[in-house]
């Protein structure tokens, strides 16, 4: 139903939002030409979920073998470890391109001051480079995905919804990285977002072991109220097919946290760029 | 000016740069071994049960790994160190251009850019080493020899890679080394489990890497398990690699500021 304020004869706003996506795509393509040199970057980012896979989860997995999940019900320590791998493959591809590459597009090779120049705006900026993050993290999450249908460890049929899961995991950390990487400085200050938010993020959200068993309860509020950690929960839900309310909630916290990160990154590129 | 005057230049370079940084950096070291031995020894300890610590040993999952994770750091910090800044000291920011139009040569520059991996390395591996008493990891005062065990592993992979970045074009090959060679160590150089736990074939590829040596040596020398004859053999392996570093370090630098 449009509101009485919407002119009647206009486009409308599905049809005004393809139409900015459409447009984003430049800044795709963009990226694309530019990578075509440099794939191996991209593509070795796959490897990296599956080394720990088979280092942490095979590895110590072989020692540890089972895993109490929070309804009591047990898994095999590679079946515990690898959908979370998806989710910080997710992570870890949708941060780095929003906080190292857009840094430096932003501050040294002032990429986006010569995009401004042409029809595209702010919004069809951060829309694209969102896009290519979230491609970038699809490769991650699909890749991933087959190594654990291989290897046995998607326990559910529902494990098929880990690929959507996972590129919503990426859109929420690219929307962060873009807000993010706004205030930063210089190149020193990328210590601040992965040694002090990513890597803890990394260690601490149920990645390696569940933190509701062997983590106090006040820290374990505290990494509730973090994203990676409903990613996580999400994710392994959908893989092990023990789901409940606990992975509406992390949907909803996602969404929600998409769209404010959205919103901040889209003001500060605003602040940023048109001074 | 002699070779290791001129390295000392070097050197004294880094540190004027570092001392707008120093305190972050350690801050960031001693924070980083703090997270991951709570995360990972805490929390992956719990999920060990009495028998299957006889895999580590014996000791406490945390005291296994400590150590492992220190040798870790030197080789991924040291690494870190000799990709990114060393390329841009050659082609970004050309300072060594400039150091070679004055009594700075290329041996002096390698010597320098060594010594200082050596400083950084042996302060981080310290504020570890005050990480590990804290958390009641460290079995003899023998542990300090960690400190200098770790400046070794961190000089041989710099010395190394200060060889591999002199060759590169671009910065596109040190995500291929990040990921197929410095990832791959971290995790199966017996950092988090056993090697004994690895297939046969893999357990013979994890003998010949450096880390595993390094993890050997850092872990006995903390957990009071030093057996002198096989820690000589790691020694050695170590120094050799980092012999073999050094000269084609200084052939590859040279050949490339000369091209």
């Amino acid at each position: 139903m449009t509101t009485l304020t919407q002119p009647v004869s206009g486009p409308g706003p599905l049809t005004a939002a393809w139409a900015l996506i459409w447009r984003s795509r430049r800044l795709v393509e963009r990226n694309i030409m530019v990578y075509r040199h440099q794939w191996i970057i991209i593509l070795s980012g796959v490897f990296e979920p599956i080394f720990y896979l088979v280092g942490i989860g095979l590895g110590l997995g072989a020692i540890i073998q089972e895993v109490p999940l929070p309804n009591g019900q047990v898994v095999a320590y590679a079946a515990f470890v690898a959908p979370a791998l998806v989710a910080t493959a997710a992570m870890n591809g949708a941060v780095f391109e929003t906080i190292f590459n857009v840094f430096f597009k932003l501050n040294y090779a002032k990429t986006y001051d010569g995009v401004l120049a042409t029809p595209m705006g702010i919004t069809e900026i951060a829309l694209g480079e969102l896009l290519w993050a979230l491609m970038r993290a699809a490769l991650y999450a699909v890749a991933m995905f087959v190594i654990m249908l291989f290897m046995g460890l998607v326990l559910s049929p529902l494990g098929i919804l880990m690929i959507p899961a996972s590129l919503l995991v990426a859109a929420a950390f690219a929307a962060a990285g873009l807000a993010g990487t706004s205030y930063l400085r210089t190149v020193n200050d990328f210590d601040v977002p992965m040694g002090l938010i990513v890597m803890p993020m990394f260690l601490f959200s149920g990645t390696f072991f569940p933190v509701e068993s062997v983590l106090p309860d006040w820290l374990v509020t505290v990494i509730q109220l973090t994203p990676l950690y409903h990613g996580i929960n999400l994710i392994r839900g959908l893989s092990t097919g023990i789901i409940g309310i606990g992975q509406v909630w992390d949907l909803l916290y996602l969404v929600v946290f998409f769209a404010v990160c959205l919103w901040i990154a889209m003001r500060q590129m605003e602040r940023k760029l048109i001074k | 000016m002699t070779v290791f005057t001129a390295s000392g230049r070097v050197w004294q370079r880094n540190w004027l740069v570092y001392r707008r940084l120093w305190h972050r950096s350690l801050a960031f070291g001693f924070l980083q071994p703090v997270l991951f031995l709570t995360a990972m020894g805490i929390g992956i300890g719990a999920l060990l049960t009495p028998v299957s610590l006889e895999a580590f040993g014996g000791v406490p999952y945390i005291d296994w790994l400590g150590p492992g994770l220190l040798a870790a750091m030197a080789m991924q910090t040291a690494t870190f160190e000799s990709t990114y800044p060393i390329m841009n000291k050659i082609m970004w920011g050309r300072n060594y251009e400039a150091m070679l139009s004055t009594p700075v040569g290329i041996r002096s520059i390698v010597y320098g850019e060594l010594a200082w991996t050596a400083f950084r390395i042996g302060s981080l591996a310290a504020i570890f080493l005050v990480v590990l008493t804290l958390f009641g990891i460290v079995r003899t005062p023998l542990a300090i020899l960690a400190v200098p065990f770790a400046v070794l592993i961190g000089t041989s992979f710099a010395a190394c890679l200060i060889a591999f970045t002199a060759t590169q074009k671009n910065d596109v090959g040190f995500s291929a080394i990040f990921r197929f060679v410095i990832n791959p160590l971290f995790l199966f150089s017996g950092t988090f489990f056993p090697l004994t736990n690895l297939p046969e074939p893999l357990r013979a590829v994890a003998w010949v890497t450096p880390l595993f040596h390094g993890v050997e040596l850092i872990r006995g020398s903390i957990l009071d398990q030093l057996d002198p004859v096989t820690a000589l053999i790691h020694l050695a392996y170590l120094l050799v690699m980092l012999g073999i570093g050094v000269f084609f370090a200084e052939r590859t630098l040279a050949r490339r500021m000369a091209g």
